[in-house]
């Protein structure tokens, strides 16, 4: 009797196993337990049998059906985890997607190239603390040239293609009006950056009728020449990121003494001579000197006790040698193919 | 100024390349602004004489020439030059010559005829750009010689860029003063005989003006030969020097003007009537000038005149009246010292510019009129004869300028330059630049020389010793400044954060002119004043820009014609606006949006932008202020804008910009054929800005209640939520429209607004009670206010 009974158990665990390997889901396999193990299933039924045996002969049935189930139990489980992650598998698979496809949304848009030198070299000044300062555009002659030591009848008024309103009244042709409003406000010691548009009357392949200066002044006790000379080095090196040769020629602008402009040796041909250089090896990009006696005057700021340092330079050309661009006039025709360059 | 390299090493000649002097003149800040060769890069020609021609026998435009070029047999030349003559002498390239451009002189058979060589004109020898004939040199030019040694062509122009300061160097003597100093190098002027009269004649002369004029020489040469030629020296050192030659009298006043830097004038004396004064003008005088045209001059003006009335402009330009001609046998040569100022003021308020005015208004050494009138007579009674009367002059000797003993103090020029300078140096510098020393107990005394208008105070000598000592060798160090912190108001939106908000919603910051077209700004703002400039470039760069729209609109138009047709742009800076009297220059950020919204994409439908799209960027803008409800848009039109899609911006009431579709009608106008929307806003809305102030987190839970109404369809927005703000209790956190329709399925006038209201307490978890009683005390105003009804 105990040997039927075990016979015919592993007959129906083998049976079992071979349903359970065929269920090729979750939803068969179910069926498949359903069938063994639910409550009419044929495993089920020899548990709900056991009843009908003699009362000895239960315990060692009960033992041989209880392994069938288990074994049974067991085989469906790990089909069960198999199917599950074959479910989740397959999940995923129909979940995958074309990485290489564009993202979606608003691409960035840029500054102007004039805007991104002008903040780049602000940047580098303020690490010496030097302040940003404005001032009006359309300015006065008195700010624009008078107090700048450039009187009526200088030679070099006629040098600034000035545009007019009337007697008066003039756009500026530089950003040193700058300068003059604020040591009429401040006194020393004062350090500051002075960036905006200028204007002259003068329009052809490089000039533009308007264009940017930044203009910067250092004046306290004990500014001299040769410290010009330092910081203008240092930034010109950082602004190009290169360990150009700068050198200092003697210049003259009415409103600084000793005057000077700094060259850079030309960065498109590393000195040998091109066309950009004019075959010279060198470019000019600054003007630059020690703020004139007469200046310091006009304001109230005592000559003997400061003495100060001014420069300017033109961004547009900084801007031109830095990213390359050859011509002046892409810079105030705002063509988007130009300006998305500039990211 | 220009100057031929060979003229200046006549006067001061260094053993330096010619690379190494411009080098040189670079770094002492006469900057050298070219080196151009005189002549095209040529070899193998001669000077040769044509002493037979034949014509071709096959063309008519030919003739054979026998030509005489110093070797034992003339050489048979075909040339087509029509001015070719028996006797003539004219540079010739010899077979095997190189002529400029790289072309190689062969035996030819020209139509049959063989030739050796070829006769040249100034053009096909790189001495001038065109030519109608072939150079004609002078009779005693010695046949077979090199015609680049004849003419010393191996020769350079250089051309400096002199600053204003530097009068003293526009003239071969002056930059030969200034080689001599920074080359260590002797200069040998030119020795300058005194030329005696050999006539009694003069002419009567006044100076009325002798504040303006200190000094007035002239004299007298009569009997010139009228048919007299410039000599080729003459002509080749002034085309050199980039003049024109003009005659000999008027070459010879230039070649003096060049070679000593003072300008003169020669009158045609038969054709001065009276005598000259040299005066200032009444009202109402006129002149004639050389150039031809006709000027009133202003009362006060300086001239040279007759008894018939103004002769010239002094310092500035000759009158044609009384100017040198082709028949003029008498002058009158003038060589005057006039003041600066008189001169500078008077030549650009006319217009003029002259290599005299030039030279006046930067001043001429007041020394220098005698010697000049004295080699300009000895060089025209070499080159067109004739008799020179006596010199007469006339000084106001208290309108001379006088150079006055400047103080340099040697702990100045530490001071200035950062290094000290040897004393030995210092004194070197000086003297050798005609400064005259004497000790002092700090330093010295200077006395400049006459010719140096530009030493004035202590700081101008400094400047000198730096550059004659050489501004490279100064020390370089950097600056010991005072560490100050300066205040950084958080309070203040900083542009670049604006600019920043913008770059990465995909604008493109663009820099347009600030002077626009004044029909553009018209239409954009027909009640706008602009102001105007007085000498514009053109007439679409007139105005000053009183928004910054006109810029953008014509860079959208610009792109759009180059098939640009998404643009977001925006830019900031000043705008002019009068108000009233006053000139209010106000700084703006603007931006414009066109085209569709995002790049076209794969998986997301595209869409043109739209007035929101424009107004969330700009609300990011506000956001930045930390008071975005300060702000209030209100709708009302702007004659730029599409009446029912623009607002004005308020904060607090007062106007700080605007926003809205541009006016169809204007895109038409400008020819732009899609939407485009704008904003501007005044900048000094950034200035005041919240500094964050912490509010606590409440720890009791939100509540959220979604109302969904019916009501008129010009109630706004901004209406509906201030009714719902205003009726509601302090537990309302949040005001939040997510839902607006009109059309099927609601009346045509209303429209159905559905928003959310978020509900919180600060101290306690609200209850069903507390929201139900908020939202009937919020939806009974609704009703009576708005006369809202609860959609079903």
């Amino acid at each position: 009797m105990q040997n039927d009974l075990q016979k015919q158990l592993d007959e129906l665990v083998q049976q079992a196993a071979e349903a359970v390997r065929s269920a090729e889901d979750l939803a068969q396999l179910d069926q498949v337990r359903v069938r063994y193990l639910g409550k009419k299933g044929e495993v089920t039924v020899q548990m709900q049998s056991l009843g009908k045996l003699p009362h000895e002969e239960r315990r060692e049935a009960g033992k041989v059906i209880n392994t069938a189930k288990q074994a049974v139990q067991q085989m469906i489980e790990g089909r069960r985890e198999i199917l599950q992650q074959a479910a989740l598998e397959a999940k995923l698979n129909a979940e995958a997607i074309d990485v290489t496809l564009p993202g979606r949304g608003q691409q960035n848009g840029g500054l102007h190239p004039v805007t991104r030198t002008l903040q780049r070299i602000e940047s580098l000044f303020s690490q010496l603390g030097f302040e940003v300062a404005e001032g009006p555009e359309i300015e006065d002659d008195y700010h624009n040239f008078e107090a700048l030591n450039i009187p009526q009848s200088h030679p070099a008024r006629a040098m600034h293609d000035t545009f007019y309103f009337d007697e008066h009244t003039v756009l500026r042709t530089h950003t040193s009006p700058v300068q003059i409003r604020v040591m009429q406000e401040r006194q020393p010691p004062l350090r500051i950056i002075a960036p905006g548009r200028v204007y002259r009357c003068d329009s052809d392949l490089t000039h533009t009728p308007m264009f940017h200066q930044i203009e910067g002044l250092l004046v306290d006790e004990n500014v001299t020449f040769a410290d010009l000379k330092g910081i203008l080095d240092d930034f010109l090196r950082n602004f190009f990121e290169q360990d150009l040769k700068v050198r200092f020629r003697p210049s003259y602008f009415p409103f600084t003494e000793p005057s000077a402009e700094a060259d850079i040796e030309c960065v498109m041909c590393a000195g040998k001579g091109c066309r950009v250089c004019s075959h010279t090896g060198w470019l000019e990009v600054l003007g630059c000197g020690m703020v004139h006696p007469k200046v310091f005057e006009h304001v109230d700021i005592n000559n003997e006790k400061y003495t100060g340092f001014a420069f300017g330079m033109g961004v547009e050309r900084l801007a031109m040698l830095r990213y390359g661009v050859n011509d002046l006039r892409l810079f105030f025709e705002n063509d988007l193919r130009f300006l998305r360059q500039f990211r | 100024m220009k100057f031929s390299e060979h003229w200046l090493r006549e006067w001061a000649n260094p053993d330096i390349s010619t690379d190494e002097l411009a080098h040189l003149l670079t770094l002492a800040g006469l900057e050298v602004e070219a080196v151009e060769p005189v002549a095209g890069d040529f070899t193998d020609t001669v000077v040769g004489q044509v002493t037979a021609i034949e014509p071709h026998p096959d063309a008519d435009k030919l003739n054979v020439c026998s030509v005489d070029v110093g070797q034992d047999e003339l050489l048979q030349i075909v040339c087509g030059a029509s001015n070719v003559a028996v006797g003539m002498r004219a540079p010739v390239a010899l077979v095997g010559a190189r002529l400029p451009g790289g072309m190689k002189i062969k035996k030819a058979k020209l139509r049959g005829v063989p030739s050796f060589g070829m006769l040249c004109s100034e053009a096909e020898l790189g001495l001038a750009e065109t030519a109608d004939g072939l150079m004609a040199l002078p009779a005693d030019a010695p046949v077979g010689t090199d015609i680049r040694n004849y003419l010393h062509l191996d020769d350079n122009t250089i051309e400096l860029g002199l600053t204003p300061n530097r009068g003293d160097c526009l003239s071969i003597a002056g930059v030969a003063r200034e080689v001599g100093v920074v080359a260590r190098t002797e200069v040998t002027p030119k020795l300058v005989s005194t030329i005696e009269a050999t006539v009694e004649t003069t002419f009567p002369l006044q100076v009325e003006a002798g504040e303006d004029c200190p000094r007035y020489a002239g004299r007298v040469i009569e009997g010139i030969d009228p048919a007299a030629v410039t000599p080729l020296w003459m002509q080749e050192a002034l085309r050199r020097s980039g003049l024109r030659s003009l005659g000999p009298v008027v070459d010879t006043t230039n070649f003096v003007l060049l070679e000593l830097g003072q300008p003169m004038h020669a009158f045609d004396l038969d054709r001065l009537d009276g005598g000259l004064s040299v005066r200032h003008v009444t009202a109402g005088e006129k002149i004639t000038l050389l150039d031809g045209q006709e000027i009133s001059l202003e009362a006060g003006t300086l001239v040279i005149a007759d008894a018939r009335g103004p002769q010239a402009l002094a310092g500035i330009m000759g009158g044609q009246g009384s100017a040198v001609g082709d028949a003029t046998c008498n002058i009158f040569l003038e060589s005057a010292f006039f003041n600066p100022l008189c001169v500078a003021g008077r030549a650009r308020s006319h217009g003029l510019h002259t290599d005299s005015s030039h030279r006046f208004e930067r001043g001429v050494d007041p020394q220098l009129q005698r010697k000049a009138l004295e080699r300009a007579a000895e060089l025209l009674l070499k080159i067109v004869g004739g008799q020179a009367g006596p010199v007469v002059e006339v000084v106001h000797a208290e309108h001379l300028p006088q150079r006055s003993t400047i103080l340099l103090r040697r702990q100045r020029i530490r001071r200035i330059l950062g290094t000290e300078v040897e004393d030995t140096e210092v004194e070197d510098i000086l003297e050798r630049l005609g400064m005259t020393l004497t000790a002092a107990e700090e330093g010295w005394d200077v006395l400049p020389p006459s010719f140096r208008f530009d030493m004035e105070i202590e700081v101008d000598l400094i400047e000198e010793i730096a550059r004659i000592h050489g501004y490279e060798s100064l020390p370089s160090s950097r600056p010991q400044a005072s560490a100050i912190m300066q205040p950084q108001p958080e309070g203040r939106v900083p542009v670049t954060r604006l600019q920043q908000i913008l770059v990465d919603r995909g604008y493109q910051e663009a820099i347009t002119y600030s002077f626009v077209e004044p029909g553009l700004l018209k239409v954009l703002d027909p009640h706008t004043n602009p102001v105007r400039l007085a000498n514009p470039i053109s007439e679409d760069m007139s105005v000053m820009r009183t928004s910054l729209w006109p810029g953008l609109i014509k860079t959208l138009a610009y792109n759009l014609n180059r098939q640009q047709s998404s643009a977001r742009l925006f830019e900031t800076g000043l705008r002019f606006v009068r108000q009233g009297d006053e000139l209010s220059q106000e700084r703006c950020i603007a931006g414009l949006i066109s085209g569709p919204l995002y790049p076209e994409q794969w998986g997301e439908p595209t869409r043109s932008v739209d007035f929101y799209d424009l107004k969330g960027d700009l609300e990011a803008l506000l956001a930045t202020t930390g008071e975005s409800g300060d702000f209030r848009f209100v709708s009302e039109s702007h004659s730029a804008l599409h009446p029912g899609q623009s607002a004005r911006i308020l904060r607090d009431g007062r106007e700080v910009g605007w926003i809205g579709a541009i006016h169809p009608a204007i895109e038409k106008e400008i020819g732009i054929n899609q939407r485009a929307f704008v904003f501007e806003l005044r900048l000094s809305c950034f200035d005041q800005a919240a500094v964050p102030h912490f509010t606590p987190v409440s720890r009791y839970p939100a509540i959220r209640r979604d109302l969904a109404l019916l009501i008129d369809r010009e109630i706004t927005a901004a209406e509906l939520e201030a009714v719902v703000r205003e009726n509601a209790d302090p537990t309302l956190k949040n005001f939040h429209l997510f839902d607006v329709y009109e059309g099927e399925g609601i009346d045509s006038g209303r429209k159905s607004i559905a928003f959310g209201l978020t509900f919180q307490d600060q101290s306690r978890t609200l209850e069903d009670g507390d929201i139900d009683r908020a939202l009937s005390r919020i939806l009974s105003a609704l009703t009576g206010k708005l006369g809202a009804t609860l959609r079903e």
